[in-house]
This record gives structure tokens, sequence and C-alpha cells, in this order.
């Protein structure tokens, strides 16, 4: 359904595409919804994050806190870090009340 | 339902009333002199039931613009008024309603930008924010305000244009003022101003990104596909104007610019707003005096309606025969002269014509007939423009 809309929607905006392929939509306006996961914010680090999941305590601090949603809750409770966008601010390993994050530089 | 009437009403009252007959569905608003009378009828035709909209006290007038922008990003007509410092506080939003091609309209009563203070008319606010992306029209009486807001929402919501457009009034002189102005019937109005379909709007069964990031490899993509509407804009400005002149038997000269007197004239005035209807009288007078007419003593007056997009081949055909024109200039770069003046020497520029600046009203100081006389005197001497302090 969703997909038909989108559609109809492209073929009425008649869009033009510059020379890098970017379409350009009226009022730069996105039309495909949740692309912004296509682009992996994590190649953006410096500093990586770990947590041990021997000393965590799952007070659930990190995942509340992590400003770009990059620590999931996993179904057993545990939690853990998202490789893809997590940008290595380290606020985690500031709030953690057991210091269970570390980090280190990332090799790359 | 409004029926067609003439009467004696002030410039504020009948904006309102021509903003609730192009039916906002959003009304963000927050009061600054002179332009404060028109949200308070507005929110009065709201309290008493004549108009169906959801009004928003807002904070401030940053918060006025950003709502604007809300409204439009769910698809609706909207509309703000505001004035000088409050146009100032919107100034970071202003360009962001234009790069998002909503197509909003703002009534903007023309007031003074402080340092200092002053709440009196001049058109330094408006102009400082001609290069944000907004088309600009200026209003010389009471009617053409209340035509020019219904023509606005015609203008911005075209296919071809969705850009947004402010629709400025001399503050105190239009917007204080009562004169006769005929307001029009509802019905005709919405004939003539059909519902507004947006082409993306925030919706969750569609859902989309608006405000989001255009890197270097397209941001300047864009802000072309906004210079090249605001191209398309003359040329639908033009249509509008005289397709309200069919259904209401009013227009303003071919929409952009309007001549006065100047078939025989060898010098012209030029000006934007209501600072011409001096013009008129003062050249009528010269008429008067000088019945013979051609030469010397025939003078014409340019009024700019459109100020943005600026009506560059318009006044080229318009100047045409004439040897020398005076700009009444009603703000001033400071470090560059008339602001007005400068944007006419740089369409007319290649052409054989002198332009001289005349910088007047500023903080409201009265431009009397004798500063207009004062100005024509100066050109025909073949004097260089000035300061009418």
């Amino acid at each position: 359904m969703a997909k038909e809309k989108k559609e109809i929607v492209e073929k009425k905006d008649s869009t033009k595409v510059n020379a890098a392929g970017i379409p350009l939509n009226l009022g730069a306006v996105i039309l495909e919804p949740g692309s912004t996961k296509k682009y992996k914010t994590g190649e953006w680090r410096t500093f990586i994050p770990a947590i041990d999941q021997a000393k965590c305590i799952k007070c659930g601090q990190c995942w509340m806190t992590c400003p770009d949603g990059a620590v999931s809750k996993a179904e057993d409770g545990t939690y853990w870090v998202n490789y893809d966008y997590c940008k290595g601010c380290l606020l985690c390993e500031k709030v953690c009340p057991v210091k269970c994050i570390s980090h280190k530089i990332e090799e790359k | 339902m409004i029926m067609a009437e003439k009467k004696v009403i002030s410039g504020s009252d009948v904006m309102a009333h021509a903003v609730k007959m192009c039916r906002p569905k959003v009304l963000p608003m927050y009061p600054i002199t002179p332009s404060t009378l028109i949200p308070e009828r507005l929110s009065e035709f709201v309290n008493n039931g004549e108009l169906e909209s959801k009004i928003i006290y807002v904070e401030s007038e940053h918060s006025a613009i950003s709502a604007l922008y809300g409204a439009y990003a769910t698809g609706v007509r909207s509309f703000t008024a505001t004035a000088s410092q409050g146009l100032a506080l919107m100034h970071e939003i202003i360009p962001i309603v234009a790069g998002s091609r909503f197509p909003a309209v703002m009534a903007v009563a023309n007031r003074a930008l402080s340092g200092p203070l002053n709440i009196w008319n001049d058109q330094s606010d408006t102009i400082s924010e001609r290069d944000q992306g907004w088309i600009q029209l200026y209003c010389e009486n009471n009617q053409e305000a209340f035509d020019t807001l219904i023509m606005a929402y015609k203008i911005a919501e075209n296919s071809k244009v969705l850009t947004p457009v402010m629709v400025c009034v001399d503050g105190f002189y239009l917007t204080h003022a009562y004169e006769p102005v005929q307001i029009e019937d509802q019905k005709d109005i919405d004939e003539f101003l059909p519902e507004y379909k947006p082409l993306h709007f925030l919706d969750t069964s569609s859902p989309k990104t608006f405000g989001a990031f255009a890197q270097p490899n397209s941001y300047m993509d864009f802000k072309l596909e906004q210079e090249l509407a605001m191209q398309e804009s003359i040329k639908v400005i033009s249509e509008v104007n005289s397709e309200f002149g069919k259904k209401f038997g009013r227009s303003y000269g071919d929409g952009l610019i309007e001549e006065y007197n100047t078939k025989k004239a060898k010098l012209a005035l030029l000006c934007l707003g209501s600072v011409s209807g001096t013009i008129k009288e003062v050249i009528d007078e010269y008429k008067a005096k000088h019945p013979s007419g051609a030469g010397a003593k025939e003078i014409g007056l340019i009024r700019l309606k459109a100020y943005r997009p600026f009506p560059t081949e318009q006044l080229k055909k318009a100047v045409k025969g004439i040897k020398a024109i005076g700009v009444i200039d009603k703000h001033a770069s400071i470090g560059f002269g008339g602001a007005l003046t400068n944007d006419v020497k740089a369409a007319l520029f290649g052409e054989k014509i002198q332009i001289e600046s005349f910088m007047a009203g500023l903080g409201g100081r009265d431009i009397d007939r004798a500063k207009i006389r004062d100005a024509i005197e100066t050109i025909m001497k073949g004097k260089e423009g000035k300061w009418l302090k």
C-alpha cells in the first residue's frame, strides 16, 4: 500500500536528478521513509566503546543515555552497542554506574 | 458569508478581512507595532466563529514563523503578520521557508529597524530580507493591500512558483489609515482562489522527511531550483494580476510595475509603496502649472509593485525615453547608499540614463510634497541625489 502511494507521488513530482544522482525533490523533501538507516555513521568513530557483559548489571543507563539510539536492548535484557551507528561519544561509559564500559582508539 | 461592500475601513482591518476570506487553517500570531491590529482582528474573527482556524498565540516572532513553517509542512494554508524587529527576529527561518518551497504569505507592516528604536515607517525591515528567497510585493494603498493579499496566495501556490510571498504595506500610513475599500464577496474569492492542494505534507500513511540536509553535492542545485521558480513567478505575477482585474475590475500596472504619466516624461521618480500617492499629487500639480505638458515639466512615476523578483525587463521598457530617474530610497544600505537605488542601477546597467538617490522618510519622517519637489528640482538642475532630511 505504502509503495503504491510512493509511486504516485513520484510521478506527480516529475523530479529532476542532479549530476551527482541526487533527486531534486521540491523543497529538498526526502520521500523515502527511514532512509537515514543507509548511512552507517559508525564510520565516523575515533574511540570505540565495549560493554563488559560479565560486569554489566543491566540498569539500562547506557541505553537511555545514548544520543544516537546506538545501544540496543536484547530480549534477554542484555545491552549491546550497535557499531553501525555508534559514533564513539562515550557518554555510555560516563554514565555507567559500575564502570563496565571501556574504550580504546579504533584501529581502521 | 461576506457580501461585497465598499466601506471606510482601516488598513489593518481590511487586510485581516482579506486573510480571513482566503481561509487559512492555522494562524500563528505575535503582536508588534504597527502590525498588531491584523492579528487582533483575525483573533476576533476566530473567536466569534467567522473564521474556522487554529490560532496559536506564540511566544515570539521566531516562533510565529516556525509555526508557519510547521503549518505548511502539514499541508495547510497559513498566515502571519509582523514588522521591523519582529521580521528581524524571524530572519533565520525566513530562508528556510523559501528553501522548503512553502507557498506561505506574510504581511509586513513596514517599520524602521531599531538602533535607535523607532516604531514609524520606513522600508528597512523588508528590504533587508530581499535576498532570502521570498517574493516581495509592495502596496500603495489599502485597496491594493486587500487585493494583493488575495493575489499573493494565488501566486505563491502556483505549481510553477511554490515560493513564499511577503505583502509589504507602509506601517501607520496604510495599517492605521482609514480609506474606502471595496471588500469582495466570499464566493467570488473562493472562485478566484481555490483550495490549497500541497504536493508534499506530513502524513503517517506516506512518511516523508522535511528539513533534512543537502550536502555540497546538491545544495547548490536546490538553490538554482528556487531561482528558476522566482524567474517563472514574473510571468505568474502578471497573469494573476490580469486575472484579478478580469474578475474584480481592479489591477495594478502589469502586476510588477505601475507607471504614471511616463509617456512623454523625460524625468521620472521611482519608488516602492505608499509614497507614490504623494508623488502622483506633485506630478499632477506640475501638469496643472505647466499645461503645455511636454518637455522639462513632464514628470513620470514608476512604482515597483514587485521588488523580488526584480522586474528588470519591465523597468528597462518603462524607462525608454526617460533621461533621468530619481529613486526615493526608504532604506540606507549603510556604506553603499540607497538599497533600492543600487538595485535599480544594477538592473539598468548599460542603459544611457542618469539615476539619483533621494533618501527620505527614514524612521517615519514625513515625506511631504515639498520634499518631492526638491528631489525633482535637484535632478532638473543636474545636481546629485541627496538625503531629503
